[in-house]
Formats: C-alpha cells, structure tokens, sequence
C-alpha cells in the first residue's frame, strides 16, 4: 500500500491509467494543458502524452463538447473538463440533444466522459457551487456518476472512459483535497450503476451520493452512540439508479432519509421518494424524509451557505425524529 | 288462516337457538299454549309453546338444528285444514332480514373497542406483518408518535407470540396425540357426542372467568347446629302451611344478602377500569342438573321475608329442572351461591360467575368434635369458603365479609315465619 491518496489524485490516476492503456483516449478543455487543469486534476499529463492527447481550448463548452462528440463518433475516446461544473449548461443542447441520442438514432455509441467539478462549500457563490446533475439524469441516452470517496473516484472514473456511452462524471470540488485514503496498487474499477453501503445499519437507511455521504457517515457515528442505527448508502450512479441496492435497504431498515445539496425540487430525492413509496410501500415504517438544499441559488455570503446546504447535524435531528416515529 | 311457528328469542343477547327436541309430530293437533317443541340457546333451555290451535301441518326446521331467531320453524295449519300453509314469502324475508340485521350488530365488547381504540394507527410495515402473521393489531400496544404500532412493538409481539407457542405446543401436541392414538386404538372403546349447547356455554364461560379474573379462595370453619336445629324444628310446619320443602339454602342467601348490604364491593363488577357498584342485590343460585348446570337468580332478595326466599328458592331449582326458565330468571346475577355440600363435598373453590366477583360455596354439614371452652362438644360444623377476584376484593375485605356471614349463621336470630 502506498501512502494516502486524496480524491483529486484518484482522479488524475485513473485518467493517467487510462491514457497510457488505450492511445485513443485524450483530454480537452480550458486550461488543461499547459496549466494543468483549474484544480490540478490534469497536472503533468501535458508534458507526458503531448499536445496532441491533451488540448487546452478557447472558452467555449458546446464547442468542447461538439468537438469531443465529433471525435467519439470518429473512434476517439475523448474526455471533456468543465471547469466548473455550473458552465456544462453551455454545452446542455450538445449534451442532451446530441450526445444522448445518437445511439438511439443511429445506433452510434459516443464513447464520451464529461467531467465537472460540482458542490459547494467553498464559498463559490452561485456560478462555482452548483450541482447540475439532474438536468442529465433527466436526459435518456446518458449516465450520471458522483464518486464520494477516493476510491469510487479512480475506479468510476476508469469505468466512464471505458464506457461506450456519454458519460457525465460529477467530481466533488469540495472533496478534492480533504478526502484521502489508501487505494490498491493492483488495478480496479468501479462500475457505473452500482450503489455502494458505505455504512451497514439496521434503523434507518440514509440514502445519498456525493459529499453528503460523509455528512451521514459522522451523523451515524453520532447517534451510533444513542442507540439508532444508520445505514449510509452511497448511490455513486445517479443514472441508472441501482434500484436493486436501495429496495433493499429499505427492506431492511423499513425508514428512510434522502440527503442531496442539490435543490429539493426535482432533486434525485424526489424521484427515489416515488420508487421506494411505489415499490417497497408495505416495507416502510415511518414516513419518507429528504434532507436537501432549499430551492434557491447558492448564496455567495458565507453564513448563507452554511444555512443552505445540509449539514451533519440535520440528518442528526432528522433520523431521531424518524427514529421515535 | 295458518300460524307460522318462529324461533323467539330468548334473551337480549341471544341471536339463534337450536331446536332440541319436537314434542309433535307433523299432523298432529295442538292448542294453543301447549308445548310444541323444546329449544336450547347459549343461555337457557326452554319448551316453546305453540302460539295458536290447529294441525301442525309443517315442521321446517329439524331436531338439532340451529337457526336464527325469527326464523319461520314450523306451520300449524286451521283446524280441519290439513294442507300445508302456502310460503309467505314476504313475511319470511322481512323475518330473515331482520334477523340478519340483528345478527350482523356487534357484541358489547366489540363496540367498545371500537369506540375506545379509533383507528389502529401503525404502518405499511406493520400492517403487512399483521396480515402475513395473523395480528390483530387492536391487541397492540403502540409505543410510537401518537400511540402508533412500530415495527419494533409488532417484532416484539411476535417474539413473545413465539416464545408463548414454544412453551405450549409440546403440551398440546402431546395432548392431541394421545387423543388421536386413543381414538385410533379403541374405535369401539370410545364414543365421540358432541358437545351440547350448554356444555359448550359453560366451557367457554368457565374458562373466560378463569382468564378475567385473578382467582383466590378464602376458607371458613361455621358452626352450623342452630341453623340445623331450626331448620329441623321447622321443616314439617313450612311442607304443612306452605308446602314447601325446607333447605338451607334460605338461610345462606338471608346471610349473604345481608353481608352484601354491609359490603357493597362484593355485589360490584369491574367494567374496563370502573368499579360498578350494583344497587341490586341479585342471588344466583346454582343449580345441578343431569344434562349440566344453570345459575337461576333470585332477584332483590334483600327485600324478600324468609318465607319469599324460601319459596324462590325451591321454586327456581323446580323450574330449571322442568326446564321452565325464562331468560329473565337467568340475568342480571350480582352474586352466586353454590351448594356442593348436598353432594358431599367438603370444600370446593369454584369459579366466579362473569361479571360477579366473588362466589360463596358451601360445603357438606357434618357432625364433627370441636373444642368449646376447653372442652369437646359434637357440633354440625361446614365449611364455607369465598372465591372472590383480587383485582377488585382484598383479602381482608373478603375475610371481613365471612366474618359476618359466619356470625349472623352462628347467631341466627330472624324468625322464620
């Protein structure tokens, strides 16, 4: 085992491992290059596959993303950087009308990962904070993954360049450098619509993805000491839902939390909300909580965006609730 | 003009009887008045008699067979006109629909629940384990929200559920076996009856008593010789003037009447967790009979003379052996006196009469030696024991209550005419 690897260099492995695999594998966005990518994720890559593998480009997202699918189609297996998540909207018809459909009107795969740094907590106010991801779970005709550890990251990361499909990758800016962990120096992926149980429990399962899988990891140790057993599971695809994995938790624990720091309406809690109340009703012993990000934009004001996004102790105050229910 | 036949009802509570036996054939004539048939229900036996003169031209219902009230159980025709009476369609339907409407209302007990516990509030969850394991969630404590049934509160029912069958089972397996082989073995050795609506009533109040209340029996040693004395001084007069066969029986329910006034808590019931104090003083009185036991009660017996009790008492055991009882002559008991003492027994420690709280049981009277004074003296002594229901009677209260029935037996004073 080597010494700890944080998220943001999980990341930069994978896609290293990748390039180095498969020649057709190549990187394009702004500042990926000479600089390395806004946040480093593409550091060093420049000076090891070449100019030609790894394509800084003007500042615009639909024409990275146009140019990228043009180059799926051709046999390429590009990945686009957004460096901010918050701008893939730029590039949302490219994405949505293009990418995801050409499978289904050609029959064409576009082997396409475009990756953004998504989430909040770092003060980004409301252009460096969002979280785009339901636009595309949305959208048929393509996958949404949202690793939460080091780990899921290398290995989802791995799994969407090899993917035929687009592939959208939200990587966590909030994570990049705070979470680290030991990885296996033999290689490994992860697979794309495969729902992780990052916490066993049997009261209630909290469900979620992303950085809040560590907000409902601490509440779990908190109230392990009260006596409520949490489960935390970690979806790590939005897109398929691993509805198999989440069923079967509520089964198990018959309560349910959903936790996401997007916005509630529409958010992916909703939509888990439906399957479990259509598919596991008679499992269910209290009623359905979500825990998520009001429906506003992110706020720029630092005591704003504590109040905004979810934190630790509202799954706390939540789960005891539903605990005594 | 024919004359439909129907089931009565026989009591407020009774719903269906079971025509036990035809006292007349079909074609036979009957007046009106006389008995027709005799019918069994969960409370009383009972002769029917017919309710008008002519031919019974139509039996409908046969021996054995039970029916709901109302129900059209036989036709008697006019004199002379030995057709059979044509349906009368319209009135049996009526008939049938107000028996089933009548049928279909709940019992007591089931209105009260409903009224007391709403709506079971539990879960998807819950409810689902109640159907697959067969829970009715009413018998439920809900430690959720609200008095909600969790799943945690079901589990552990179920827990409990199992934990209570583990330890039977064995048991009734065992039991059910041993039938089994008995019955396989020896065909011809046994004889399988069923039981009779009587019997099946007292198994099931027997054992509902048992379950309610929380049973215990106190013991009393009486010295009973005034009593014989006077009952022997007096026997041929009360057959002379009154032609009445003199028991002891009066002498008990004097006393216990007299007892209850003094300690109302044994004349109450307990209605959920109200203690119903009944103003009445209503005595039942076992009575044995070759085919089971019923309890006739003497009503007000507190207000009654000696001679009134007396009469009451013979008169009741007369008519339950005839099988003359109205259903009102076996409602609204307070309190229950039984009497194994004529058979022979000693002591008995029997089972309270629902919704009464304590039963009186006499015991044999014998000659015995007992110490008075220092010396030994042959006295008619019996023992009286109370088995009273300690949710409601302590100990003491009960033992102060014979106290007092055993010093006014002791010292009996009322004149007996």
């Amino acid at each position: 085992m080597a010494a700890p690897t944080t998220y943001l260099e999980a990341i930069r492995q994978g896609i290293w491992e990748e390039m180095e695999r498969n020649e057709n594998v190549f990187i394009l966005g702004e500042d990926v290059g000479v600089y390395g990518g806004a946040f480093k994720v593409t550091e060093g890559m420049i000076e090891r596959f070449g100019e030609d593998r790894v394509i800084d480009t003007p500042i615009s997202e639909a024409a990275i993303v146009g140019a990228a699918i043009g180059a799926a189609l051709m046999g390429m297996r590009p990945i686009a950087e957004m460096q901010f998540a918050d701008f893939i909207a730029c590039a949302f018809d490219q994405i949505t009308n293009f990418a995801a459909k050409c499978r289904y009107r050609w029959g064409a795969g576009v082997p396409l990962v475009i990756r953004g740094p998504s989430g909040g907590g770092i003060h980004g106010g409301p252009f460096h904070s969002q979280n785009p991801e339901m636009h595309f779970v949305h959208t048929p005709g393509l996958k949404v993954v949202a690793p939460s550890t080091a780990y899921d990251a290398k290995g989802l990361i791995k799994s969407a360049i090899r993917d035929e499909d687009p592939v959208i990758y939200f990587e966590h800016k909030f994570l990049y450098r705070r979470i680290k962990e030991e990885l296996p120096e033999k290689e490994f992926v992860v697979p794309i619509g495969k729902a992780d149980i990052k916490r066993s429990g049997s009261d209630i399962s909290v469900i979620t993805y992303g950085a809040m899988v560590h907000n409902a990891l601490e509440a779990a140790t908190v109230l392990a000491e009260e006596g409520i057993d949490l489960e935390v599971v970690d979806l790590r695809t939005l897109l398929p839902l691993d509805k198999e994995r989440i069923l079967e938790s509520v089964k198990k624990t018959n309560k349910v939390i959903l936790v996401h720091e997007d916005v509630r309406t529409g958010g992916i809690a909703g939509e888990l909300a439906a399957i479990i109340a259509e598919e596991a009703f008679e499992y269910l012993d209290g009623p359905i909580m979500r825990i998520t990000a009001p429906d506003t934009p992110v706020p720029y004001s630092p005591p704003l965006e504590e109040f905004f996004f979810p934190k630790t102790s509202d799954i706390i105050r939540v789960a005891k609730q539903l605990a005594t229910y | 003009m024919a004359a439909n036949v129907i089931m009565p009802q026989m009591g407020e509570s009774i719903f269906e009887g079971t025509i036990t036996k035809w006292l007349r054939k079909v074609g036979d004539f009957v007046k009106r008045d006389e008995p027709l048939f005799e019918i069994s229900t969960d409370k009383v036996d009972s002769e029917i008699p017919a309710p008008a003169s002519g031919v019974l031209s139509e039996i409908r219902v046969k021996e054995g067979e039970t029916v709901q009230i109302n129900t059209v159980v036989a036709v008697i025709s006019e004199e002379g006109a030995a057709q059979p009476a044509a349906p009368q369609p319209d009135v049996a339907s009526q008939e049938s629909r107000n028996s089933t409407r009548l049928a279909a209302q709940p019992s007591i007990g089931k209105v009260e629940r409903d009224e007391g516990g709403q709506t079971v509030r539990s879960s998807p969850l819950v409810r689902r384990i109640a159907k697959v394991e067969n829970v009715d969630l009413s018998d439920l404590e809900g430690t959720g929200l609200g008095g909600r049934i969790t799943k945690k509160d079901i589990l552990g029912y179920l827990t409990e559920r199992q934990k209570v069958a583990e330890v039977t089972r064995p048991m009734v397996q065992q039991v059910a076996q041993d039938m089994a082989e008995t019955l396989q073995s020896g065909v011809d050795r046994t004889e399988v009856v069923p039981m009779s609506l009587m019997r099946k009533s007292i198994a099931e109040h027997m054992v509902a008593s048992r379950r309610i209340s929380a049973h215990v029996t106190t013991v009393f040693e009486v010295d009973m010789s005034r009593i014989v004395q006077l009952k022997n001084q007096h026997a041929q007069d009360f057959l002379n003037k009154e032609g009445i066969k003199l028991s002891y029986m009066p002498f008990f329910i004097r006393t216990v009447s007299e007892g209850l006034k003094e300690f109302p808590m044994l004349n109450a019931s307990i209605v959920d967790t109200n203690i119903v104090y009944r103003k009445d003083i209503n005595i039942g009185v076992a009575v044995a009979l070759d085919w089971g036991l019923i309890v006739p009660v003497i009503k007000n017996a507190d207000e009654k003379s000696f001679l009134g009790l007396a009469r009451a008492a013979v008169d009741l055991a007369a008519r339950a052996r005839r099988k003359r009882l109205a259903p009102e002559d076996v409602q609204n008991g307070t309190f229950t006196i039984t009497n194994p003492g004529v058979f022979g027994s000693l002591l008995g420690t029997p089972i309270i009469n629902q919704p009464q709280v304590a039963i009186l049981c006499i015991g044999a009277i014998t000659k015995r030696p007992v110490v008075i004074n220092d010396a030994i003296a042959i006295r008619s002594m019996a023992y009286l024991t109370l088995t009273f229901d300690h949710r409601l009677i302590d100990g003491a209260l009960a033992d102060q209550f014979m106290v007092s029935i055993k010093a006014k037996l002791e010292g009996w004073e009322e004149k007996l005419f």
